[in-house]
């Protein structure tokens, strides 16, 4: 035997135990193993005592599903867990999610700092729909941090981005942005859809808010829409004058002071208390189901996606129809070295890549595929193409399309867990076609 | 609300409600390295029924200026203040962990001013591991990581927060870290440790007490609590099964029912 003394170590539950149990205790809920559907608007009180307490946040507790439920709970516990957050609040997409998390940072008169580089929607609310709100933003591409530095101005509440934009895989320094933002004394807030927590935890790089479309790789399985806020903790609301609607006593709670009351969690309450209560985006129990189904594999998927990702980037480098590959494992990639210190895990399975012969070859390919689907999403476990000029960015005139990084020849693939070798030759068929585009179409 | 004591800024949670003197004052003391956020599932609810709600920040933690006190003993003495502060001249003390050391000891000193005391994961005694001592010391995020690995019971560990959405273990990690370690988890629990008084001192207590414990609390087990209940006359023991040390937060629901119980019966609200 050694007489070596045993170091100390914390025995908190590690990542793949906590995609599989946390929030959930089955002995609460009649030893059921699975976590129940608790379907169900509402939920009895004891009294009046307790009615007002809850109603009241007095004591934990379910009102109303629009508020909260327990197993959407459930979920955001999980999420909350994962990425070594406080507190996070699930919502009915990824969009309300943002929607959220702005009307809950956010009154008339404010002003954000936003990465360019972004969903089509997300760019369509931040520049045509929150202006109605009397929220206005300035955009900045994500390579330039020094660019988000100079668009703060006094009345900026945050830092918006998408750690790699979308679609043209451009990595925000989040860990300098951050400090930007740290700096002004306004908090960062991360999509991070693209990576999921086990790709990368963006609190640990500075992040202060993060957001995620749970539709996507958390979930999986392409069935439900699910989108989530996820509080960090750290930020300091009462550290300036910025957030009065965080510090000052709120008139909808008997002069409530978020900040003073719940502290590292007062975000997270507020745009339940406030935000669920008044905008009311909340998910179903069942999607709410539906997506800790897909977490509860998250790690063992996003290893594959990752693998069959970097194996596509390398396929694709080295074919004579592909004009250029853009993807963070690509040595070539711009960001490459940001890309291996923020995504050790792996660099997600998101590629974009120019097809020779423009926007007709790249139809062509499109429609063409077999196995890959043609559709609106990404992060499904099967392989998914786009063409964004006609697609997810088509919204967009040509100057915004060329500000927001994109051109008529590229193609977005979201890179699924199907073989490799089948995914490849489905590629070859589209490939063959789109060299031939008025010859070959399926349409 | 914000108020001096010995000329250094103190900040307290009322829970959502002004102060009003008139009102009947129940103070809560965090316990080792935390703030008075632990205590918002309990708080809240004594303010809106007829109490005066004080979740302080001892001094040197959360909000509360000055630096962190040294010793139990000084602690104690510091409650009493708070009270004679906010112009009371009596009061009902709630503790947790370490803050059950500092109710103790402030109830021998002043037994006429403290009308209940309520213990939560209490002790005699919290001799320190002397690793998690050290490293809390060395200003090492690992101490609190530890504290809270320890304070939560097996089941505590998987979630299940009272509050839809919040993951405790995280944001009672957030809460130790807020401020500097060694200023905060390390004073404290070198206080903790030089503290010897806590049977003596419970001897001399004559208020109706009450002691929540719990089954899976490793921090302080349910045997030193139900030693240190047996040395106060009349005192009463509640203890919750499948929970850890942070019972507050891990079954605040229990907690909660339990205190409103013990607290209302006797040190009545101020009728609305």
């Amino acid at each position: 035997m050694s007489d070596k003394k045993k170091e100390l170590k914390p025995n908190t539950y590690k990542f793949d135990t906590l995609s599989l149990h946390a929030g959930y205790q089955p002995h609460k809920n009649a030893g059921s193993r699975q976590v129940p559907i608790y379907q169900t608007t509402s939920y009895l009180f004891d009294d009046v005592d307790h009615a007002a307490a809850l109603f009241n946040l007095e004591r934990g507790g379910h009102i109303y599903s629009r508020i909260s439920n327990p197993t959407v709970g459930v979920l955001e516990e999980r999420v909350a867990s994962l990425e070594g957050g406080t507190a996070a609040l699930a919502t009915s997409s990824g969009m309300s999610a943002i929607f959220l998390t702005v009307m809950t940072l956010c009154e008339a008169g404010d002003h954000l700092v936003v990465s360019s580089q972004l969903y089509g929607g997300t760019v369509n609310l931040f520049r045509l729909t929150l202006p109605k709100f009397g929220i206005k933003c300035t955009f900045v591409k994500p390579r330039d941090t020094e660019g988000f530095k100079k668009a703060i101005q006094k009345n900026t509440k945050g830092i918006f981005g998408e750690l790699v934009g979308n679609p043209g895989n451009e990595i925000m320094n989040m860990p300098e942005i951050a400090k930007i933002a740290h700096d002004a004394g306004i908090p960062l807030m991360v999509d991070a859809t693209y990576q999921t927590p086990y790709l990368c935890k963006p609190f640990e790089h500075g992040a202060d808010i993060v957001i995620h479309s749970l539709t996507k790789w958390m979930a999986g399985h392409g069935s439900s829409m699910a989108g989530i806020l996820v509080e960090g903790g750290k930020f300091d609301w009462m550290q300036n004058d910025k957030f009065p609607t965080m510090t000052k006593p709120y008139e909808g709670y008997h002069g409530l002071s978020f900040a003073e009351e719940f502290g590292p969690t007062a975000f997270t309450m507020k745009a339940r208390a406030e935000g669920m209560r008044d905008f009311g985006p909340c998910l179903s129990p069942q999607n709410a189901w539906n997506v800790l189904q897909g977490i509860e594999t998250l790690s063992v998927r996003m290893k594959k996606h990752c693998s069959n990702a970097e194996e596509m980037v390398k396929y694709l480098s080295n074919h004579e129809s592909v004009a250029w590959v853009s993807h963070p494992s690509a040595p070539n990639h711009p960001d490459a070295e940001l890309a291996n210190k923020l995504l050790p895990n792996g660099k997600g399975s998101m590629i974009a890549f120019g097809i020779k012969g423009g926007k007709d070859a790249g139809v062509a390919f499109i429609n063409n595929v077999k196995l890959a689907s043609h559709l609106a999403n990404v992060g499904d476990t099967r392989t998914l193409v786009i063409h964004p000029a006609s697609g997810t960015h088509s919204q967009m005139d040509e100057a915004t399309l060329k500000f927001a990084g994109l051109s008529h020849d590229m193609i977005r693939l979201s890179v699924g867990i199907e073989d490799i070798d089948d995914i490849k030759n489905d590629f070859e068929i589209g490939f063959r076609a789109a060299r031939k585009p008025r010859l070959v179409s399926n349409q | 609300m914000k108020f001096k004591v010995n000329g250094h800024e103190v900040f307290a949670s009322t829970g959502g409600r002004p102060f009003d003197k008139k009102k009947p004052l129940i103070i809560f003391v965090h316990g080792s390295g935390l703030t008075h956020m632990t205590w918002v599932l309990q708080t809240r609810y004594f303010a809106f029924h007829g109490y005066n709600s004080l979740a302080v920040d001892l001094p040197g933690h959360g909000l509360s200026s000055g630096k962190s006190l040294k010793s139990i003993e000084e602690m104690a003495d510091w409650v009493s203040d708070v009270i004679d502060a906010v112009g009371h001249k009596e009061a009902s003390l709630v503790g947790h962990s370490q803050g059950c050391l500092v109710t103790v000891e402030c109830t021998s000193r002043y037994p006429n001013k403290i009308k209940t005391l309520s213990l939560m994961g209490g002790a005699g005694a919290i001799p320190m591991n002397p690793e998690l001592l050290s490293l809390a010391e060395k200003n090492d995020p690992k101490a609190v990581d530890l504290m809270m690995d320890w304070a939560h019971g097996p089941a505590g560990h998987f979630g299940g927060h009272p509050v839809p959405g919040l993951y405790h273990i995280n944001t009672g990690a957030m809460l130790a870290k807020s401020r500097t370690i060694e200023n905060t988890l390390g004073v404290d629990f070198r206080a903790c440790d030089n503290y010897k008084n806590g049977f003596e001192a419970a001897k001399k207590i004559k208020c109706p007490t009450l002691s929540i414990l719990a089954t899976d609390d490793k921090m302080c087990p349910v045997k030193e609590g139900k030693k240190l209940a047996s040395l106060i006359d009349g005192s009463q023991v509640d203890i919750i099964y499948n929970c850890g040390h942070m019972m507050l937060l891990e079954e605040a629901d229990r907690v909660l029912t339990v205190l409103k119980k013990f607290i209302t019966t006797n040190y009545p609200p101020l009728s609305a």
